[in-house]
């Protein structure tokens, strides 16, 4: 009976586009939900130090880094030359080259202009979603290049509006603050598979605290998951051999 | 500035955005990684989540300094076994953010 009733009702698919999309949506709202708060104090910010809207949108379309913009949008109110702010942006950005090397292990072969249109879209919150699920076995890239490109419209959306109405929204409100904590904290929950990668967590967070204590900047991010996730390994290597 | 002087450097600070989102993707896809480097990238998900939320949950911003106790911190402890429990995302933001407020209205 069970086997009657998936021809009974096809839509009952999921393999089909139409369905990835759907999953890909459902992936992709918390982002959006946390992108909301961060992108209208974004585009707030960028008003305050002078940026018209469309220049706000133009970057979040051109550039699509939530830190990046931030410390641009400061440098840029500060006065400083575009040179240096370009060179601060390639700096912040480099952790990315992590993120593109560790999916390429799941778009393994995939067509060259797919990888090129999926790039654009590599950020610390589409990486940690997309990569939960591809672990797991039940994603396939364009359920991924979907998460990528709502978060995508999500940040662009919102800090369009900030740099329209932020003035107007109080700060804090609802908690708002939190929502990229939040979706940090439950991201890494979904990481915690065995002892080894959460031992690998402790010492990355170890690692980063002391970093961005002792140096100023935004080197600890790299510096950390680099060296966390070594230690990491070399334990791992090591309790292996040890068995 | 001007519209040409805004596409000039958003566009600058858009490629180096850019060639670190995909020059490792676009060629290591078509390349047969070693297990050794598989193994290794399988621990950068939890080591770079990691390292960006410690910093934020154990220290101050401005200047940069340890702070034990803090308001974020406080909602993590609940929110990390919330998320733990429940396996879902959405409500997991939805619970950080309902109990940040609620802590807000405390402190």
């Amino acid at each position: 009976m069970q086997q009657d009733n998936h021809h009974v009702y096809p839509q009952q698919d999921h393999s089909r586009p139409q369905h990835w999309f759907r999953q890909g949506a459902a992936a992709a709202w918390p982002i959006c939900l946390g992108y909301l708060p961060v992108g209208l104090a974004c585009g707030a910010l960028a008003q305050q130090a002078g940026l018209p809207f469309w220049a706000v949108g133009l970057m979040s379309i051109l550039v699509f880094a939530g830190s990046a913009q931030f410390i641009a949008i400061s440098m840029l109110a500060a006065g400083a030359s575009p040179l240096s702010i370009i060179l601060t942006t390639l700096i912040v950005n480099l952790r990315h080259t992590l993120m593109s090397s560790t999916l390429a292990v799941y778009l393994q072969g995939v067509n060259r202009w797919f990888l090129s249109l999926f790039a654009y879209g590599i950020t610390d919150e589409s990486f940690a979603v997309n990569m939960t699920r591809f672990r797991t076995g039940e994603w396939n890239r364009w359920q991924a290049l979907t998460v990528n490109h709502l978060s995508n419209s999500a940040w662009v959306a919102a800090t369009i509006c900030g740099a329209l109405v932020g003035q107007l929204i109080p700060q804090g409100a609802l908690g708002m603050d939190y929502a990229m904590t939040g979706m940090f904290i439950s991201l890494l929950t979904f990481q915690l598979h065995n002892r080894i990668f959460i031992l690998t967590g402790l010492l990355a967070g170890l690692i980063s605290i002391a970093c961005y204590l002792l140096i100023p900047g935004d080197s600890y991010i790299i510096i950390a998951s680099v060296g966390g996730a070594t230690l990491g390994y070399i334990i791992k290597r090591r309790s292996k051999k040890s068995t | 500035m001007s519209f040409f002087d805004y596409l000039l450097l958003f566009s600058g600070m858009g490629l180096v955005t850019y060639l670190p989102r995909w020059l490792p993707l676009f060629y290591l896809a078509h390349r047969r990684l070693p297990q050794w480097l598989i193994d290794w990238l399988s621990l950068i998900p939890v080591a770079i989540l990691s390292a960006l939320l410690a910093p934020s949950l154990f220290s101050d911003a401005h200047p940069r300094c340890l702070h034990w106790g803090k308001l974020e911190l406080l909602v993590a402890i609940p929110t990390l076994i919330f998320s733990l429990k429940s396996r879902s995302m959405g409500a997991t933001v939805l619970v950080g953010m309902f109990l940040y407020w609620l802590g807000g209205l405390f402190v």
